[in-house]
Formats: C-alpha cells, structure tokens, sequence
C-alpha cells in the first residue's frame, strides 16, 4: 500500500517537474537569448546619447509616479485596509480597473479627460502643466496603469498589522497620526517598499498608455519601438537586452528586500 | 457630575457594533481598587474595556474618569494604561524602546525618560532584558514588558484585556502574583477583564459577572461566588446543581424545599416557588448514611463519573434529580462504586443557595 503511493506521489512529482520545466524555459529562453544575441552591442548601446536619455526618462518618469502613487494611495490604502463603509466594495474593484483595461485604451481613456481640449485640461493648461508630449504626460499613464499596485501591496501590509497595536499606541499618548507615523508605517514599510519597486518596474515597462499620451520625450519602451520600426530588427536588440537587464536588476532588488528578516527600522 | 472616591464612574453605557451590543452598562471602581469584569466569552468584556479606554464611540451614557467627564475624549487624552489580550508589543521595537514609547509620545525630555525606563524595567524584573526584541521573549517576559509599557507612564487607571489567558498554568500563577503585587505596592485602579473564576477569585477586590453586553451582579467574590443572583450567575461561579423548586415550609430560618419529590434544607425566609444550586464541592458522598451536623442526607444511586485526574466528578441520580459531586481520587477508589450502587449525598442546609 505505502509502496503504491509512493509511485503515484513521485510520479506526480515528475509530471510537475517537467510541466514547470517547460514554463520556465518559456519564461526564460527569450530572454536569455536576447541578452546572448546582443553581448557584444551593449557597450555601443550604451554609449548612445539617445538610449541614454530615454533610459534616464523612464526612471525619472517612473520614479515620479512612484512617489506620487506613494503620497495618494497609501492613504487610500490605510483607510481600505482598516475601516468599513458603504461602496467599499465598489472602490476595491475600482482599484483593480488599470490593470484590467488595455493600456492604449487606458491612453485614450486618459486623453479624453486631460487633453487640450476638456475642461480639466484647460484648467491644467492655465496653470501651466500639459499633458500632451510632456514628462507629465508620461507621469500621469504611468500612474494610471501602475497604481494598483502600489496601494495593494500597501493594503496587503497595513491588513497584516493587528488594529490592537495602533490602539496600544493611543492609550501611550500618541495621536491617530502619531500612532500611524511611529508603529503602523515601520510595520508596514517593506510592504509599501515593495509596493514601490513594483509601481516603478510597472510604470518603466509601460508602453500602450504613454504612446497615446506622449510620443515625445521618449521613454525606454517608445524608443524601442521606434527603433524597431525605423531601423529594424538587428538595431533593436541592443537595447532590448539593456532594458531586460535593468527589469532583472529591479526584481533582484524587490526578492532582496521583501526576503530580509524584520529589523527595527523606528 | 462629581463623584467622590470613585476612579471610574461608568454610567447607562450603550454601544451597538454590529451584531452585538453593549446595553446599559453601569459600574463603579473605587480609587485604587482591583475590579474584575468577568464572563464567558462573547460577554461584551473586550469591548466594554476598549469603551472605558476611549477606542469607540458611545451611543448613549458617561464615562468619568477621576471625576473627570471623559466621553468625547480620544484615548490619548484619557490618561490609561492598557495591556491588550496578546500584549502587542511594537515588534519593530526593542523591549527598553518599547517601555520608552509612551513618554516619547508624553514629550518627556530623553534623560528623564531614560530614567523611568530604567526603573521601571527594574520594577518589571526586566532590566537584563532592555535590548531584546518581543519576538525573542517568553510569554511572561513579553507580558511584563506590556505591563510595563502601561505603567511607566503613570496611568490614572489600568485596563488589562485577558492579561493571564495567552500563558502557560505555571506561568499564569507567577504572574497572578506578579500582578498582586504590582497592585499592592502601586494602588493603581485596575479593571481586568477575565473569564477566568479562579483568577477572579484570587485577585478581585469586587468584581461584576457579565452577559450578553450587561453587567449582572456586581460585589465581592464571597457575594457574587456564594450568593449568586440568578441560574446564569450560579452556573457561571460553579453551582452545577441546579433545580427548581417550591419552598413547602420555613421554621427558624430553615425552610424544607420540594425539587421533584426530593426533599432539601435550607437557610432561607423565602416562600413560594424557587430555584436552588449546590456546589458539587459541598457535597459529601458516602455508601452508608452517618450522623452529622448537615441537614441533608439524600439517598441516590451512583450513575457515572468523569475521571479529573486528582480529583472524580459523580453523578448521582436521587429520584429523577440528577447531583454532580466532586471528591477526591482516592476517595473514589476506596468506595469501590459500581454503576447503580447505592450512596448517600450529605451537604449542610447553608450549602444550598436559593435564588
């Protein structure tokens, strides 16, 4: 009998394996190849002004969205994670929405409202922020797509601290903001941390919705694309494996980060 | 409203939170007393607590707190010291950062402040400790740290939510000590909530039994243990035999009592219909019928036992009344009971409590 479900489990065991195998490869082959393909461009890559420059804007660019996802959705956060209200449920999925809609509708979507032409982007307009072929631009797809992920990670970690902690830390003296700023953030701060490498990653890689927005100035992937379409495929590789390095930096980062052991940050 | 020597004045408190409520709550706890709030699970205790310490919003009645009206203050205004159930120590602080936080929170200059700490952890017995992070204490050690925590700031009054029920029975009965002691050297007004008897009994100085979001009977434990209010009480404290009656005659202060053809003594100068509870503990079993001071002697027939290591609960049937006894292991074994033997249950006249 224990001879018969030993077979089976390694048997199972086997068939997963393989499976799992084949994913990876999948998942893995592209990459590694293209990397491979292009070892002996990446210097030349590098050395160009224009890769250069729309690297640098898809890190500036991101990292703007970043902290403005950061100062807006982490409340948004806070409040999902520990209160209950009516339409709670209707803001939850909302939430999620970016993620669902296909980014070059997101663009779209996002034009229809801040363009030149609405109210809202007359209003922006006067105050002098546009949003058509500008950083803002950029800055504003970025943060529509990314943003789920910023305030899930960030709901995840604050759902993760017992209420009773923040309660201990009022009957201490401490007010709401202080019982947030001195217990629930440091609690919660590889979470949020996390929370921001993956909005930043997000928000590099995003292509659909910041095409639609804004051609000009070029981000990493519009670049790509330009120079996939312009001088063909040869060309494109480079910066294709320099774009691949930097997402495998980044997620090196957030497996160092979300691995370490708790340690007091207060 | 001021109240004299009173440190905690809840009045016709009321608080609906979703399916439960807290209705009509009303207590006193006087400066420097040890008050027990003590119920079943579900009773409403917790939240009564989190309302004296501010956590939620009242929908009707007053908290005073050292004849101050605290109802619209927000926690940090109240002035307490609260352990909650599972101590929750900021994990992220070290055991002296965590005693340190509420005078940091007090704007207590540093080197006072580390002054306090200092004595207090000594207080606590957790002076080698300082530098420890909770996740690396025992249960008792991260319990006086939270104690400690509460403390150092000099509370009003102290709020501990099931302080005992998260240790081991060794450690439980040092730190009963552990808190009798604090309480005795520091007098500070203490509400601790429990649904725990023994624990009740051996730290209140009064105590309240609650129920279903209410207070049922507030008194001493000897009051509340011996005369319980109601069958609720009664069963809650211990009295597992429990019956109704009616009271046939009272001569002396001694009234005879029918509970389904059993006749029971008892001291009472009711009349009419009753309930009456015995404490299995009171009960003395015997296989034949002795001479004695106990007014009760009735005659039944041994029907089972739950073994309790030291000690056997029997059940004996007298009539169709079912007794639960409770006598020592070797007692038992010497009787040599089989099922359906015969036996006598003697108990004194002032055992049987009416309600």
């Amino acid at each position: 009998m224990k001879e018969v479900w030993l077979r089976e489990k390694s048997l199972f065991m086997v068939a997963s394996a393989i499976l799992g195998f084949l994913m990876l490869v999948l998942i893995l082959l592209p990459i590694i190849n293209t990397v491979t393909l292009s070892v002996d461009k990446l210097g030349s890559a590098l050395m160009n002004f224009e890769t250069r420059d729309a690297i640098f804007a898809s890190f500036y660019a991101a990292f703007l969205a970043t902290l403005f996802t950061f100062v807006f959705g982490v409340p948004l956060a806070y409040v999902l994670a520990r209160y209950n209200f009516h339409g709670k449920s209707i803001i939850d999925a909302s939430i999620d929405l970016p993620i669902l809609i296909p980014h070059d509708a997101a663009g779209i979507a996002l034009l229809l409202l801040f363009g030149p032409r609405t109210i809202i982007g007359a209003g922006f307009s006067s105050i002098g922020i546009k949003f058509i072929d500008t950083l803002f631009g950029i800055v504003l797809a970025m943060v529509f797509v990314s943003s789920p992920f910023m305030i899930r990670s960030a709901e995840e970690a604050f759902k993760a601290i017992n209420p009773d902690v923040e309660k201990v830390a009022r009957s201490l003296g401490a007010s709401n903001f202080k019982a947030f700023l001195h217990v629930t953030f440091p609690l919660a701060f590889r979470g949020i941390l996390t929370g921001c490498l993956l909005t930043w990653a997000r928000s590099i890689s995003e292509f659909g919705a910041v095409i639609i927005l804004a051609s000009v100035p070029r981000t990493a992937p519009v670049y790509l694309y330009d120079v996939f379409v312009n001088q063909g495929l040869s060309a494109a590789v480079a910066v294709t494996a320099l774009l691949i390095i930097t997402a495998v930096a980044i997620f090196v980062i957030i497996k160092l980060v979300t691995a370490k052991p708790l340690k007091p940050i207060y | 409203m001021k109240v004299e020597a009173v440190s905690i004045h809840v009045e016709s408190l009321s608080r609906k939170w979703e399916n439960f409520s807290i209705h009509d709550v009303s207590l006193r706890v006087a400066d420097g007393e040890y008050f027990i709030v003590l119920g079943p699970t579900g009773a409403g205790k917790t939240l009564l607590l989190e309302l004296i310490a501010g956590f939620h919003k009242l929908d009707s009645g007053k908290i005073w707190i050292n004849n101050v009206d605290v109802t619209g203050f927000p926690p940090e205004k109240r002035g307490i010291g609260f352990v909650p159930q599972e101590y929750m120590l900021f994990p992220h602080m070290t055991v002296a950062e965590n005693v340190e936080f509420g005078l940091k929170m007090h704007n207590i200059p540093q080197a006072e402040r580390q002054k306090m700490v200092k004595e207090t952890l000594e207080f606590m017995g957790l002076s080698h400790m300082h530098g420890r992070h909770p996740m690396t204490l025992s249960g008792g050690e991260q319990q006086k740290t939270a104690l400690a925590r509460a403390l150092v700031i000099k509370p009003k009054i102290l709020l501990l939510d099931e302080p005992l029920s998260a240790l081991d029975i060794s450690t439980q009965k040092k730190m009963q000590n552990g808190l009798k002691r604090i309480h005795e050297e520091l007098k500070i007004t203490t509400v601790h909530v429990t649904h725990n008897q023994v624990e009740a009994f051996i730290l209140a100085d009064r105590l309240a039994i609650m129920n279903d979001g209410t207070t049922i009977q507030t008194g001493s434990p000897e009051q509340v243990f011996h005369k319980p209010k109601d069958d609720f009480v009664a069963r809650f404290v211990g009295f597992e035999n429990l019956f109704n009656g009616k009271i046939l005659e009272t001569q002396g202060g001694v009234a005879k009592i029918d509970i389904g053809g059993v006749m029971v003594e008892a001291v009472t100068e009711r009349v009419g219909g009753c309930m009456i509870g015995v404490r299995p503990d009171d009960i003395i079993v015997s296989r034949q019928p002795f001479k004695s001071s106990m007014r009760n002697t009735l005659k039944g027939k041994f029907v089972d036992f739950v073994d309790m290591g030291s000690l056997v609960s029997l059940i004996v049937n007298v009539n169709s009344a079912s007794f639960v006894a409770l006598i020592t292991k070797r007692s038992f074994l010497e009787m040599k009971l089989k099922k359906g033997s015969e036996v006598y249950l003697l108990f004194k006249a002032s055992a049987v409590h009416v309600i």
